[in-house]
């Protein structure tokens, strides 16, 4: 395999990685703010003692979201050196305002948010807590803003020839509202919201299988509930919104999504299907005349498609993008079913008592995860073969001075690496699961005891 | 050009990203060199403690390595770019040892099983150890220089990289590290690990006072090129001065037990060595020995400056900002260590 080849596979690996624990992040994040608020305004300990559950469980998808972020932020450089040079001016101040605003806000905060329970007042340690969430938000701000500019970018204009040509910024407000940034970033966001309820709602249906914190168990899925269906919603009016602006933009992407070749025809809208990339035809249940009507809302409006574009301009894997793009929408769906039933359930007092439907619960975890992850599949495989949109191809960007045999090394090296992380994610997922929330009052020591006495004391309820 | 106090924004910007990384150095420093100190600790209680020492704020610490690397590709790409890939491999292995040391941190102490916990110890410690080791041996071959062809590429093979003189480098950094650390940890903690530590603050200084005094010879007769712009600027020569005098009051601080005062003055000496490499340098920041003409410089590889002068904004209402949160954070987390249900 070629340089090329291994660096999309190690690029794509690293990041779809990293985008497992951000999410998750953001999500508690989000729902801790609604947790931590109620007990705030009730003084209710069943809110002490679920918000502090979730502290541990947030602690350990920041942790490994952080240890795999460092090294998406090196491999624009190792592996992406061009394209490191022909972006740095544009996005570069992105990634700089990323770490002096995002991270830092949240990394400062963290260590009060985990370590200050017993240190800070409670509206101190809320205040970390909005904070730290508030940081894992902008995290997602200033690096969805870099990616949106390399799909539409705006704001710029290209200096120098060959090796030295770059792109430099001309209206900074103009980059960071590019013609994409709004639409994705709520996009991604609502995502995150998703993820994170859907974690908390399956723990805790799980819980309520069990019998295990019952009363507790039922006040946090009904707060995540009502996240999660605000969020659906809102998931399928942002989608909307971001398939618009791909269609003006990106038409190639947009026709690779929809399976679409033939320029002069009205475009049909599959429900599912399979494109022959061979014969340039795809097959499936469709609305005809469905996706004219999406963009132009009517039926008869023809669609740009494939045909019109250069064998190499476009997505090679045409077949791939339709089908995680389906699947995306396909979960979208299903997760609005999904949460309206719930909350009509709720309304009238029998949502807990649908067994079959918490166990739902316990497995629909996955849904917004693998949506998500095939989100950007569709967004970055269908972007291609451009890196930047429209001005450099993904096969001039690479390092000049990168051999196969380096990336090969450092693939097999993350790939190891990532299995163990995983594994033990599972596994200390799964034990603090078991675990479950700890009473608040078996740990009321003060602050003022001495260290030799509070070890004990902790230790032995470990 | 565009100046502010009579410096062009290269510079300004070059003044940034050296504060930044000055400030990663002085702030991971300490929690680096607690780590690779971690195996010294044999007790249990000793090493939870030391590991809560850091807990509330080694990853703000690090957040400042992200920083950094945020900074240089906004202000200098070119060398973010270059530098990057050709430090590919021994980048990869700093990454890798990042990661495991970062879990190491945050699940050593989640389950109580020996062998866990030992084998977590050892993880955590030598990858605190190739951090600063790699990261000394990056600044090593920053100083010596590397061939670079007329577009700035890296013409060499990266085993180039482990030549003696950047692993003695890196061998200082860890002595640095761990002087800058067991100082850090001492002010942590009280009773039997305090006096444990004070042994291990004096032991560390000789290693590092001896390995510095190496470097300095070394770099004294086989690099003329570093001791040229000292020699040209006279008032440059206070740099030194400064570093051997705070390595000096580190001492004394020590034998008085100050350790408050020990601790500033390690930071002083990070900041100052720091700061003689980037002076002697600039406005060079990669060197190619093989042609001084193809070196990378401040000015060929900035940024515009339109680009430059957003970022220094941004610069200016966020470093205050950071800097005013991590001091309520140390100071939230101030005193001595106490362990608790919510600590690793
Ligand atoms: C700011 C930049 C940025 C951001 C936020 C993302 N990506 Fe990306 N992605 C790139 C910048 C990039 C890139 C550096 O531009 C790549 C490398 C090669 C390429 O063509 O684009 C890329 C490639 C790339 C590929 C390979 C496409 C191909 O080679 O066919 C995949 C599957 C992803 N990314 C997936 C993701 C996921 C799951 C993300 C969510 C976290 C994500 N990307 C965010
Ligand atoms: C290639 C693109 C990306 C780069 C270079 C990158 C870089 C990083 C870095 C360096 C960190 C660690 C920061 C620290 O030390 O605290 C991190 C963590 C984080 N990143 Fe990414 N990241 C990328 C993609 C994304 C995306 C698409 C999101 C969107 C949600 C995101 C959200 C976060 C969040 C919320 C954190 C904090 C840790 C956590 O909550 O898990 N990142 N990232
Ligand atoms: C409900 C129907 C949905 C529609 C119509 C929709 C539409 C879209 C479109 C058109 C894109 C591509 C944007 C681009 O290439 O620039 C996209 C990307 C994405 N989608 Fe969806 N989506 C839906 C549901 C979901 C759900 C439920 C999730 C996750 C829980 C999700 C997560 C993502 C992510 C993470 C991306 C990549 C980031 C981006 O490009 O914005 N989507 N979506």
């Amino acid at each position: 395999m070629d340089v090329e080849i291994l660096s999309r596979i190690q690029f794509a690996f690293t990041i779809a990685f990293h985008y497992i624990y951000p999410p998750l992040s953001i999500g508690i994040g989000l729902i801790m703010i609604f947790m931590e608020g109620q007990f705030i305004r009730t003084g209710n300990p069943v809110y002490e003692k679920m918000t502090r559950f979730w502290i541990k469980i947030f602690a350990l998808t920041f942790g490994i979201g952080v240890a795999t972020g460092i090294v998406m932020e090196f491999e624009f450089g190792t592996n992406w050196a061009v394209y490191s040079r022909y972006v740095g001016d544009v996005f570069g101040s992105a990634l700089a305002a990323e770490g002096i605003f995002a991270f830092a806000l949240e990394a400062g905060f963290l260590g009060i948010l985990l370590f200050g329970w017993n240190r800070v007042s409670h509206k101190v340690h809320f205040f970390s807590t909005i904070m730290v969430t508030l940081g894992a938000m902008f995290s997602a701000v200033w690096i969805v803003v870099a990616n949106s500019w390399q799909q539409t970018p705006a704001g710029y204009h290209v200096v120098g020839e060959g090796m030295q040509a770059r792109a430099e910024i001309t209206d900074f407000w103009a980059m960071v509202f590019n013609p994409s940034s709004i639409e994705r970033l709520t996009h991604v966001w609502i995502g995150a919201f998703l993820a994170g309820a859907f974690l908390v709602m399956s723990i805790h249906a799980y819980y309520l299988l069990k019998g295990r914190f019952t009363e507790l168990s039922k006040k946090a899925f009904t707060i995540a509930l009502f996240v999660a269906a605000a969020s659906s919603l809102a998931q399928l009016f942002t989608g909307h919104k971001s398939a618009e602006v791909v269609a003006e933009y990106q038409p190639a992407k947009l026709a690779a999504m929809e399976g679409h070749y033939d320029s002069l025809a009205v475009a049909d809208l599959f429900i599912f299907g399979w494109v022959d990339q061979e014969k340039k035809e795809t097959k499936g249940l469709k609305v005809p005349g469905g996706l004219s009507f999406m963009l132009h809302q009517d039926v008869e409006t023809p669609i740009t498609g494939l045909n019109s574009f250069r064998e190499e301009d476009q997505p090679g894997l045409i077949n791939f993008v339709f089908q995680t793009y389906h699947l995306m929408v396909a979960i979208g769906m299903a997760l609005i079913a999904l949460s309206l039933y719930s909350l009509f359930l709720h309304f009238r007092k029998k949502l807990f008592q649908k067994r079959w439907l918490l166990w739902v619960f316990v497995w629909s975890v996955f849904l917004p995860q693998i949506a998500n992850q095939v989100g950007w599949y569709t967004a970055e495989v269908g972007r291609q073969p451009w890196v930047v949109y429209n001005l450099l191809r993904t096969s001039d960007a690479l390092s000049e001075t990168v051999t196969a045999n380096h990336v090969l090394f450092s693939l097999i090296m993350f790939t190891i690496v990532y299995i163990l992380l995983f594994s033990l994610f599972i596994y200390l997922l799964n034990k603090k699961i078991k675990h479950g929330p700890e009473d608040p009052e078996l740990h009321q020591h003060s602050p003022r005891h001495s260290g030799m006495a509070s070890t004990v004391k902790s230790q032995s309820h470990e | 050009m565009n100046e502010i106090l009579g410096l062009d924004y290269p510079t300004l910007w070059f003044l940034v990203v050296g504060g930044v990384f000055s400030g990663y150095a002085i702030l991971d420093g300490f929690d680096l060199g607690a780590g690779a100190l971690h195996l010294f600790l044999k007790k249990e209680e000793s090493r939870r403690i030391a590991l809560n020492a850091i807990g509330p704020v080694w990853d703000g610490n690090e957040v400042w390595l992200v920083i950094g690397g945020g900074a240089l590709f906004a202000g200098f790409p070119v060398v973010y770019a270059n530098m990057f890939s050709a430090f590919y491999i021994p980048l990869m292995l700093f990454l890798v040892v990042l990661i495991f040391r970062a879990i190491g941190i945050e699940v050593r102490s989640k389950e109580p099983g020996k062998l866990w916990r030992k084998g977590w110890d050892v993880a955590y410690s030598i990858s605190s150890i190739l951090i600063a080791l790699l990261l000394g041996i990056i600044v090593g071959n920053i100083i010596l220089g590397i061939p670079l062809d007329e577009n700035h590429i890296f013409r060499g093979s990266w085993l180039d990289f482990l030549n003696p003189y950047s692993i003695l480098v890196g061998v200082t950094t860890v002595a640095l590290f761990m002087m800058h650390g067991a100082i850090y940890l001492t002010m942590k903690t009280e009773d039997r690990l305090y006096a444990k530590l004070t042994i291990l603050v004096k032991n560390t200084t000789i290693f590092f006072v001896v390995s510095l005094i190496l470097v300095t010879f070394y770099t004294l007769i086989y690099l003329p090129h570093m001791t040229d712009f000292i020699a040209g600027h006279p008032s440059v020569f206070l740099l030194p001065v400064i570093m051997v005098l705070a390595v000096a009051n580190v001492t004394r601080q020590i034998s008085r037990r100050k350790y408050i005062f020990a601790f500033v003055s390690s930071a002083v000496v990070i900041a100052s060595l720091l700061m003689i490499v980037a002076l002697e340098l600039f406005p060079v920041m990669i060197f190619a020995p093989n042609n001084p003409e193809n070196s990378i410089t401040i000015y060929n590889a900035a940024s515009s400056e339109k680009s430059l002068g957003i970022m220094l904004r941004f610069a200016a209402i966020g470093v205050p900002l950071v800097a005013g949160y991590t001091t309520f954070v140390f100071y939230t987390f101030r005193g001595k260590v106490k362990l608790d249900d919510t600590s690793y």
